[in-house]
């Protein structure tokens, strides 16, 4: 085991996941190597948001082990009753942390307290500690100047930004991006990008990120995954998979994606 | 019939003692509404088997049903089964059980509007229970529910007039009281409207500035 928990950051044994009869994962298997950056491409509806919600803890799978970091996230057998909340998750969890689409900011809280606010109520962290940390990571996203801005204040991107920097204040071991510049008016999204490059190049955390962002997945990724129905279709460094891909499916997406 | 200054002035202490019980009333039935519907709303909302169905009609047939004919039902019936209480006091027990009710209802929809994403976002951050609820949830959800319970207050300080009619020795029943005793109406129930007006409205200012200053945008 302690082997394996070295060169496997992710892993998803077997996972199955269906919304009545939509079938989004089926009988999945898929490892990330540690500090590996994954980019998963598809249809809406392919399933590959589910595979981000299911390592943060949103939603459970119908079947399956998940670990991270060599620790149990869930081990759901057919049909048994899913205890929510095992104590193991909840210690699993606190190594992962996620970007969402619609930012999903703190509205009440200024940018800084967002940032600070699951180091003091989650590691028990003093203010004034949490403010340092919360401060450096804010400057690392060039926010500095709004610490004290509300949200509402913040442009879309800023927004998102800050919802970086909120999640890497756990230092997670994972971090998760779900389609983070969807949102985003199209001058916004570069700055929204530059970050993640950041990050991607700077430090060793595993990234794994949903995005209709191609030309940035191939730039940051080291490894590319088609999803399609349910499972992964084709995978491989960016260069093969976005340029030269084997499967017809993810052909014809890429085709449809690159003409828009 | 022409305005009288000076019986306007003379029934006006009589008036004003009829103002000071419709607000203690008032006052009242809103800690009762307040209380009771925290307690039907947070039943409901754990999905007790039974329990919380019962409640959910309890919300329904307390609104479904007027205020009147719950005064009355607990004015005249209930001392056939023993339960003699004053006017006053059946009175704000009304009042307050029927704007629970609604109370529970504005505590529902005040949470309600804290969108999943507040909620996913903390559980993204490994926030435990407690602290999402106290820190996240509820400071949000008071914005939404602190000025819409305030409407129902003003609705409730003027709903208390309907209590006139068990006898309860509020505003409007003062004044009707002098109304038949001294056959004039026109200044009593003049009085009693501006009266009210003089409470409703500054409140109702009062609310709107809450709203605005507790708004996210501010």
């Amino acid at each position: 085991m302690s082997e394996r928990a070295s060169d496997v950051m992710i892993s998803f044994e077997n996972v199955d996941k269906s919304w009545g009869d939509n079938h989004v994962l089926k009988h999945l298997n898929f490892h990330v190597k540690p500090a590996e950056k994954v980019s998963i491409i598809g249809a809406s509806g392919s399933g590959k948001t589910t595979i981000l919600r299911i390592l943060m803890t949103l939603e459970h799978p119908d079947e399956g082990v998940v670990t991270v970091d060599g620790d149990e996230l869930w081990n759901v057998t057919r049909g048994r009753r899913i205890r929510r909340e095992s104590k193991q998750m909840k210690l699993t969890r606190r190594k992962i942390g996620m970007v969402f689409q619609q930012f999903n900011l703190f509205p009440h809280l200024t940018a800084i307290e967002n940032v600070m606010e699951a180091p003091v109520q989650v590691l028990g962290m003093s203010k004034e500690e949490a403010r340092e940390r919360a401060k450096g990571l804010l400057d690392m996203v060039g926010l500095d100047k709004h610490l004290d801005h509300k949200p509402h204040r913040l442009s879309g991107g800023q927004q998102q930004r800050v919802a970086i920097a909120r999640a890497m204040a756990m230092r997670p071991k994972v971090l998760l991006l779900d389609e983070v510049t969807s949102a985003l008016d199209p001058e916004l999204i570069g700055e929204v990008l530059g970050v993640i490059r950041d990050l991607a190049t700077s430090t060793d955390m595993t990234m794994l990120m949903v995005t209709h962002e191609m030309r940035f997945a191939e730039e940051i990724s080291d490894r590319v995954v088609m999803f399609d129905n349910g499972t992964a279709i084709e995978q491989g460094p960016p260069q093969q998979v976005l340029r030269a891909p084997e499967n017809e499916r993810t052909r014809r997406f890429l085709h449809a994606v690159l003409e828009h | 019939m022409t305005w009288d200054n000076e019986f306007a002035l003379s029934i006006l202490p009589d008036l004003l003692g009829g103002l000071w019980v419709t607000i203690q009333a008032t006052m009242s039935g809103i800690l009762i509404a307040l209380a009771l519907g925290l307690i039907v709303a947070v039943i409901r909302y754990l999905r007790i088997p039974v329990l919380s169905p019962v409640f959910g009609f309890y919300v329904q047939f307390v609104r479904g049903t007027p205020l009147l004919v719950q005064a009355f039902a607990a004015f005249y019936i209930l001392p056939d089964y023993g339960i003699v209480l004053s006017p006053l006091i059946t009175g704000i027990i009304v009042l307050g059980v029927n704007y629970s009710s609604y109370t529970a209802e504005v505590y529902r929809s005040g949470i309600e509007d804290v969108g999943t994403g507040q909620w996913e976002a903390a559980t993204a951050l490994s926030l435990p229970v407690r602290p999402t609820w106290t820190r996240i949830v509820l400071p949000q959800a008071v914005r939404s529910i602190v000025p819409m319970l305030g409407n129902y207050w003003i609705q409730m300080f003027k709903d208390s007039a309907i209590l006139s009619l068990i006898t309860m020795n509020e505003l409007l029943n003062v004044g009707q009281t002098i109304g038949s005793s001294e056959f004039r109406y026109l200044e009593p129930l003049t009085i009693v409207g501006i009266l009210f007006l003089a409470v409703s409205y500054p409140a109702a200012v009062l609310i709107r500035r809450l709203e605005r200053r507790l708004a996210l945008t501010s």
